[in-house]
């Protein structure tokens, strides 16, 4: 007997057409995403207007994929009605898909934050910041590679960061408010950062759901909201 | 805090019911008590019902082509049990090998283990092949009444039996029609020839016919595969509340048919059976690998 590795595309024909689509399409949305990130990222730290409000302009590009993956998922499942790993991809590949779009709009809203930060001076050195954003990178960067290689042991781990760009968050709030408390004049600025720290630190969160559902499509077992793999 | 509440509250209330009033610990425990989800325990009662068939390491040959090869399980009382797998798996021939239909087939034996209905070894001498019948009534893919009518269709059976009685005769005829959701369609029209209703109601009344003689067990050939999904879904119905009083075991090949009507699902491959579970964990999560490659159209 020959046969394809699990949720493999099949050998021919409109199934897999269609699986292979939706895939490609989830593919296209994480780099974009990524990319959104980067730019944002880049636009804070290099204060660049022209960065900025392309992070902005690209984002519409997202929305419309993620209402394509939903109708490509509709479409299999009426025509299709998977079973086993292709019933949970349908299921995973909507909310992965739901999951990026939200991590674009976060990236939009640190672009906007830092046209904000553009107008005065820096008020520290960015440390704090650059770091969460390159631990949410890698998530995301993982997180994918974990969905294509089919490692739902990467996705296990990618989950475990997220506690470390929450830390930084939390720590990095607490830093802006004594700015705030010492100098009034520095409020517009702390309040900028906190909000760019706090998408930061929800990106990664949008990262560790989707390493949750990867972990889902390949084991079969939810581990969301804190569920051991045994439960 | 608590003494000024309890003298607040003792004003209208006796100061037995106020204590009732407070949240205890207690409560809040059970709150946080985690509750075995229904389905969950509804699988382990099903996977431990009690076993009607108990098919013991059988070998089937076809002459000298082994056919099966030491099939082992149990077939659950009361509960659908489907047979998938791939065409010539062997799934059809275990179903015959159920009351017995391949012994008229030249050249074919049982090889090595048993079959046993209610403990008792339906290839032993002793058994009277027309009783088992009886007890393990069978529907075919086809359907095919006879060319009578459709009360003779019903009656056929306890005729044999020679039971000729009217009323008894009649009160088969309508529990079995009724019981195969076929009675209203029909009950004006009893004495015209059967070969005159549709195929889905003709394959309603093989399954009447079936259920006429009061078996324990129905064998099901893909009873679904000629009907258009109108006819299907008034079979699967009818499976459904079969149920309650008889062991179905179906054959099909259409596997959200499987998913949708059956409680245990067995997956056969080349005349071995690969996995059997509880129906959703077949169709959501198998555990073998052929299993799932069958289930999602990824064979060859």
């Amino acid at each position: 007997m020959t046969t394809t590795p699990s949720n493999a595309p099949y050998s021919n024909g409109p199934a897999s057409e269609q699986i292979a689509n939706i895939r490609e399409t989830l593919l296209l949305m994480a780099s974009l995403a990524n990319r959104n990130l980067s730019l944002a990222m880049r636009a804070l730290v290099e204060r660049d207007e022209k960065l900025a409000a392309s992070v902005e302009a690209e984002d519409s590009q997202l929305d419309e994929l993620e209402i394509s993956v939903d109708e490509l998922v509709i479409n299999h499942m009426a025509t299709h009605a998977p079973v086993a790993t292709d019933c949970r991809f349908m299921l995973v590949a909507s909310k992965i898909s739901s999951n990026l779009e939200r991590i674009a709009d976060q990236a939009v809203s640190i672009a906007r934050r830092s046209l904000e930060l553009n107008k005065e001076p820096l008020l520290k050195p960015l440390i704090d910041i650059p770091r969460m954003a390159q631990i949410a990178e890698g998530m995301l960067r993982d997180s994918v590679t974990a969905l294509i290689e089919r490692k739902p042991e990467l996705a296990q781990e990618i989950i475990k960061r997220d506690k470390e760009v929450d830390a930084i968050n939390k720590q990095l709030a607490r830093e802006l408010t004594s700015f705030m408390l010492e100098d009034p004049t520095t409020i517009t600025r702390a309040l900028n950062l906190t909000i760019v720290a706090r998408c930061l630190e929800r990106i990664a969160d949008h990262c560790k759901n989707i390493a949750e559902e990867v972990y889902y499509l390949y084991q079969a077992i939810d581990i969301r909201h804190d569920r051991t793999p045994t439960s | 805090m608590v003494t000024t509440k309890a003298s607040l509250m003792s004003q209208t209330q006796p100061t037995t019911m106020m204590d009732e009033s407070i949240p205890t610990t207690q409560t809040t425990e059970v709150v946080h008590t985690p509750v075995a989800t229904p389905s969950a325990s509804d699988k382990a009662a099903r996977l431990n019902a009690p076993t009607i068939i108990d098919i013991n390491n059988v070998d089937f040959y076809y002459g000298q082509s082994k056919a099966l090869h030491g099939i082992n399980f149990p077939i659950k009382e009361k509960l659908v049990t489907a047979f998938i797998g791939p065409s010539g798996c062997g799934k059809s021939t275990l179903l015959r090998c159920l009351n017995r239909m391949n012994d008229l087939v030249d050249g074919t034996r049982i090889g090595a283990g048993s079959i046993k209905i209610s403990g008792v070894d339906i290839y032993d001498p002793s058994v009277d092949v027309i009783e088992l019948r009886k007890r393990v009534g069978m529907v075919f893919q086809k359907s095919n009444p006879f060319p009578k009518s459709i009360y003779e269709n019903i009656v056929y059976g306890l005729r044999l039996q020679g039971i000729n009685n009217k009323g008894r005769l009649d009160e088969t005829v309508e529990r079995s029609l009724r019981g195969a959701a076929l009675w209203e369609e029909v009950r004006d029209r009893l004495h015209t020839s059967a070969l005159g209703l549709s195929g889905g109601q003709q394959q309603r009344l093989c399954i009447a016919r079936a259920i006429a003689v009061e078996p324990e067990i129905i064998l099901m050939d893909e009873p679904c595969s000629a009907l258009d999904p109108i006819a299907t879904v008034k079979v699967e119905e009818l499976i459904h509340q079969l149920k309650q009083d008889y062991t179905i075991v179906i054959v099909t090949h259409n596997m959200q048919q499987a998913g949708r009507c059956s409680d245990i699902t067995a997956f056969f491959y080349m005349g071995r059976l690969i996995e059997i579970d509880a129906t959703e964990k077949i169709f959501t999560n198998p555990t073998q690998k052929q299993t799932e490659d069958y289930i999602s159209g990824r064979f060859g």
